[in-house]
């Protein structure tokens, strides 16, 4: 019977195995076939397990090393997706191959953004030249903490951070005020054991679930919306308005953890979700029972094995000892949590890109309005936050939103996680009051190594800062009165003898590279930059093709266009910290 | 049914219906524009039962596919009724109120147990009750059928046993619940709505009834006939007999559709003159005696078509036809004018005038009207009325707006006409592919990635019983005559079944083979059940000069 859209490709049976493994685990059989006359199932339900997509693209990638044309066929024709969107959708993503890659070696891939850049991260790739693994340069790793980072994909195993599965297993985090008493988002990074959930409620885990039970879901709403917290990815959004938003809605409702965590610099919530996944599952439900939604989603970026395999361990014995599922805790609240693994898209941090890829879809923007809390994941009321924001929610639930926002300032409550990479002494992450400044920050990583040159705050989308800034308040109200951004709690350091010029090019290049296409401004202007930046300010510009217009005037009119025109935040930042880095005169042959 | 020619239901209830039936139906490739108002329906919810021989594109789509045998659909249906008035499902209200002849109805159907039905049809007994239960227990249920009901020679009471269950159920005459055959071809249902049916005069008035034919005659001075005139089937029996000498065929092309066609063809051949207008040649053409070029009523023609939910829209003139094509109102008008009709040259908003002033369903469109409005849905009596999403929707008024209630119309399983014998063992039924039209006229001429060509679908049992591989040549015999074409073994397809298309008779003539026997009330003949053997051909070894061996194929 013809169909439009099955080819003739046809999958290995262990591709097939590896969907079918996918679909029969998470929803069971797509078709069943009682006899010759009666078949139960079919494509009717196809939109409800769109869903599968991404992790069934996974299981193909690792089984054979690649997405190959069979292997979609199959894919398509048990989930109903049309075999030109489910290919779509794995061009889409870096970690995907869609193109037969000739070998059968595993893929080792060795980051080269800022952090690792500056830390050698040439020398390494050209070191491990002529090695066991097939080598690519890779965006940002998230592991800036640790130069160079590295990401092995395996072929029919699973994939791994090198430094994870050395012997001896993952090493300690590097959190060097582990242990402190005055910590409280990293109270238990470094001192609990995060592969017990016994561990976890000794330390005084699950309080907060049950102090939320006690205040109910209006009154855990009204101890956020006291504490004054706000979102902790970049915009700073608080976060009661958002839950209230929710709680609101009728009808089905999800909760999402953005643990989509991909912007240079940034470690924080794989350092958290590593070493304390409990936690994040708690304040989850907890978000679950203030919001009125069972339904809760862990995105997580696909280059964090080790914080996946932790908290898919711990979402198993949370599940078990009934904190997780139907009437959790013997109350009559129900919610569970899922995983989802990203495919490395940066772009996928931002929310509703995130909502796309979740679905199936291509990770792309959606517009806004209207916002999650109306037509979140799969258009249904959403609540989203990351693992940074929803940790803060324990203290608040348990010690009362008034005591957490008499810690930090007036504008900012509570204390922040910054993740200190770059030349500094003590790289690793690190956790202050709002109100510290730069330089205090600094010294608490053991100060600046060499002569301080710039700081990149708040990652490859913030600004670069020279050392005349170290008194710089990081609070949300200071780095706005100063026309930065905290963004996710990056402070990456750069010292004198840094190329500085080539970190803020392969700035460019990276945002060449995530930007989803989308929005046309977008897409070409990410390209023009990199290209102007690629080439020393000379091509375009600078009356070399005859045109009076200034190199740094066209960055600035690309910028606008980008800012005006794009529908998310990768555009509208996109040009941030070229310009600042302009400004400092960081950049050879590029003067304001 | 009950009396109107157009489906009961607007797009929208479908995509608002809890439970849908698709019975003898392959829509998303024979009607696709209609499956995609189905699929939303599935994607809000609705549940999908696909009753079908085949488990055709469609069918991939149901939450559970029946695999009928060929022609036992009102077995099927008959169970799926006595399973619901024995479990006490059915709407007695309604039924009090609305229908009449439940009892005999509840009669006829009891013997219908689910283990006969499951006997006679092939369908596990469990299916057939879980469906009776969706089906009567929704809120909101579609019937939708398409040929799988109507090509068979007891089409009409194929039809009437799913309205039945409607009756029964009460899902007709209410937003959401409804009975809809999906129409086949463009416009098929403004054929209708213009009286282009044997005993129809324009907006369904029947031709017996003296006061819809005094107005008609009124309008058009001259006297309308009482009596039916002859439908397709019944004017191939009269050019056999001799009555009829003389076709004008506008748009269809009988040469290669009719069943048995060899035999149809040459009746055309002996007609003392055949008229065709159409838009291209078709073979029908070839043999006329005068051949009409006609512009395309799509882009080349004003005017009106009617949709599936008896939708009324204007269609404009993109494009001007090309020479010596002319428009069929054109045509038709300086025909009359010939022979002395006096018609003048009358504009597509002329007739539609005319069709206003004597059509009661029809008459609140005017033609600004259906302009602004983007079409109109019938019946729109006047011309403040908003037009019908559904029809019958006095089945639930407190005086049935006056009517008579609805009967209920028990029927009688009686199988397809031919049977299977040792000489023709197989069944075959036909259909439709997705890049195809009909016989090809129109599509035909456009290239398809996806062109189903002139296979024969088998089982892989019965392709293995008879040692043949896909792909390869056979000779296909049914007591009507043979032809040879490819094999599709085809893992769907259940054992003694098979099915082929009729888009390719510039390849294949599977008219040849089709059945003529047909429904008395209908005119539709039965395409979809005829038996069939399949015979290998010898495949020999010659030696061809200059260009090595080939195999020659001579029939077994």
């Amino acid at each position: 019977m013809t169909d439009v859209h099955i080819g003739t490709d046809r999958p290995t049976p262990a591709e097939a195995a590896a969907v079918d493994g996918v679909v029969d685990a998470t929803i069971g059989p797509v078709v069943v076939r009682r006899s010759e006359r009666l078949v139960l199932g079919g494509s009717a339900r196809r939109n409800e397990r769109r869903h599968l997509l991404l992790p069934a693209l996974h299981a193909l990638q690792r089984t054979a090393g690649w997405i190959s044309p069979g292997g979609i066929n199959h894919l398509a024709d048990v989930l109903g997706v049309p075999p030109a969107e489910a290919y779509g959708v794995a061009t889409f993503y870096d970690l995907f191959v869609t193109e037969d890659p000739g070998h059968e070696r595993d893929v080792l891939h060795v980051c080269v953004d800022a952090a690792c850049q500056i830390a050698g991260s040439a020398e390494v790739i050209a070191g491990l030249a002529g090695g066991g693994e097939i080598v690519r340069e890779s965006p940002c790793l998230g592991q800036c903490e640790r130069p160079v980072a590295q990401f092995l994909q395996g072929r029919g195993k699973a994939d791994a951070v090198p430094v994870d599965i050395a012997d001896g297993g993952p090493p300690a985090p590097l959190v060097p005020q582990a242990g402190d008493p005055r910590l409280r988002l990293l109270s238990r990074v470094g001192t609990v054991d995060p592969t017990e959930l016994s561990a976890y409620v000794n330390s005084g885990g699950y309080k907060a679930l049950a102090k939320a039970f006690t205040l109910g879901p209006d009154g855990v709403i009204d101890e956020i919306d006291a504490s004054g917290l706000m979102g902790r990815g970049g915009a700073a959004f608080p976060t009661a308005v958002k839950w209230r938003a929710v709680a609101g809605e009728a009808g089905t409702k999800h909760v999402v953890v953005n643990a989509d965590e991909s912007e240079p610099g940034t470690f924080k919530d794989r350092i958290l979700m590593e070493n304390d996944p409990f936690a994040v599952i708690e304040a989850a439900t907890i978000a679950g029972f203030a919001t009125g939604a069972s339904n809760g989603w862990i995105y997580i970026r696909g280059e964090y094995p080790l914080a996946t395999e932790r908290l898919a361990a711990a979402i198993d014995q949370a599940r078990e000892a009934g904190f997780l599922g139907e009437r959790i805790a013997r109350s009559s609240f129900t919610f569970d949590l899922e995983i989802r693994r990203g495919a490395g898209a940066y772009i996928c941090g931002e929310e509703t890109a995130l909502f796309n890829s979740l679905e199936g879809f291509r990770g792309e923007p959606r517009q806004k309005p209207p916002f999650p809390t109306t037509n979140g994941l799969f258009h249904q009321p959403t609540v989203i936050n990351n693992p940074e924001t929803l940790a803060n929610v324990l203290d608040i639930v348990t010690g009362g939103g008034a005591a957490f926002a008499s810690v930090g300032t007036e504008g900012s409550t509570g204390t922040k996680l910054f993740c200190l990479s770059g030349r500094v002494a003590k790289p690793g992450l690190y956790e202050v009051p709002f109100g510290a400044t730069l330089g205090e920050l600094l010294d608490l990583a053991g100060g600046a190594v060499g002569h301080l040159r710039a700081v990149l705050l708040g990652g490859a989308a913030g600004s670069f800062v020279g050392p005349d800034q170290l008194d710089l308040p990081l609070t949300f109200e200071g780095s706005r009165a100063a026309g930065l951004s905290l963004g996710s709690g990056v402070v990456m350091a750069f010292d004198a003898g840094d190329d500085l010029t080539a970190v803020v090019t392969r700035i460019a290049e990276f945002f060449r590279h995530e930007s989803c296409g989308q929005c046309v401004p977008c897409r070409v202007g990410t390209i023009r930059q990199h290209e102007l930046l690629a080439a020393g300010g000379t091509g375009w510009g600078n009356g070399s093709n005859g045109s009076s217009v200034t190199p740094v005037a066209l960055l600035d009119e690309m910028d606008r266009a980008m800012k005006d025109a794009s529908i998310c935040g990768l555009g509208h930042t996109a040009s941030t910290a070229v310009r600042s880095a302009i400004d400092l005169g960081l950049i050879e042959g590029l003067n304001p | 049914m009950f009396g109107a020619g157009g489906g009961t239901s607007s797009y929208e209830e479908i995509h608002e219906a809890d439970v849908i039936l698709l019975w003898g139906s392959n829509a998303r490739e024979a009607h696709p524009i209609f499956f995609h108002h189905l699929m939303k329906g599935l994607d809000n919810g609705a549940r999908m039962y696909c009753v079908d021989p085949r488990r055709t594109a469609s069918a991939k789509f149901a939450d559970v596919w029946l695999g009928l045998s060929v022609g036992t659909d009102i077995a099927l249906a008959n169970a799926v009724g006595r399973h619901i008035i024995a479990n006490g499902w059915h709407d007695r209200d309604f039924i009090a109120h609305s229908t009449t002849g439940f009892d005999t109805y509840a009669a006829v159907v009891e013997p219908y147990t689910l283990d006969r039905a499951e006997s006679i049809t092939g369908v596990p007994a469990s299916a057939i009750a879980e469906l009776a239960e969706a089906y009567a227990t929704a809120g909101k249920a579609q019937i939708l059928w398409t040929l799988g009901i109507t090509e068979h020679h007891n089409a009409v009471d194929n039809v009437v046993a799913l309205c039945n269950l409607a009756l029964l159920t009460g899902h007709v005459g209410r937003w959401g619940s409804g009975l809809v055959p999906l129409r086949g071809q463009n416009n098929v249902q403004g054929g209708g709505d213009m009286g282009a049916l044997p005993d129809r005069l324009p907006g369904f008035q029947d031709v017996a009834d003296p006061a819809a034919r005094a107005r008609f005659e009124a309008a058009w001075g001259a006297p309308v006939p009482p009596e039916p005139g002859l439908h397709l089937t019944l004017m191939f029996e009269a050019m056999e007999t001799g009555a009829l000498r003389a076709v004008y065929c506008i748009g269809e092309n009988p040469a290669d559709s009719e069943p048995d066609v060899a035999h149809a063809r040459k009746l055309l051949t002996d007609l003392d003159l055949l008229v065709v207008q159409d838009i291209v040649l078709t073979r029908t053409a070839e043999l006329a005696d005068v051949v009409l070029p006609a512009s395309v009523a799509w882009a080349e023609a004003e005017g009106t078509v009617t949709s599936s939910e008896r939708r009324v829209q204007r269609v404009r003139a993109a494009v001007p036809p090309p020479s010596g094509a002319r428009d069929d109102i054109e045509i038709l008008a300086d025909l009359a004018n010939r022979l002395d009709g006096g018609w003048g040259k009358p504009t597509a908003e002329d007739l539609w005038e005319e069709l206003r002033s004597l059509s009661p369903v029809h008459r609140g469109m005017t033609w600004s009207r259906l302009e602004a409005a983007g079409g109109l849905q019938w019946p729109c009596p006047t011309e403040d009325h908003p037009g019908s999403p559904f029809l019958h929707g006095w089945l639930w008024a407190d005086d049935l707006d006056g009517r008579d209630p609805a009967p209920f119309s028990p029927v009688e399983h009686a199988g397809p006409a031919e049977e299977l014998t040792d000489a023709f063992p197989l069944r075959l039924t036909t259909g439709r592919a997705l890049d195809s039209f009909n016989t090809g006229v129109q599509s035909g001429g456009l290239d398809s990635p996806i062109r189903y060509g002139d296979a024969l679908d088998v089982s892989p049992a019965d392709a293995t019983q008879l040692g043949i591989g896909d792909g390869e040549r056979v000779r296909v015999v049914s007591p009507r005559g043979a032809v040879e074409m490819a094999v599709r073994v085809q893992a769907e397809l259940p054992t003694g079944l098979t099915f082929t298309t009729f888009h390719f008779p510039e390849l294949v003539d599977v008219n040849v083979l089709t059945n003529d026997a047909w429904d008395k009330r209908s005119g539709t003949a039965e395409f979809k059940a005829a038996s069939i053997r399949i015979e290998k051909l010898d495949e020999v070894e010659v030696e061809v000069e200059a260009e090595g061996p080939v195999a020659a194929r001579k029939p077994a």
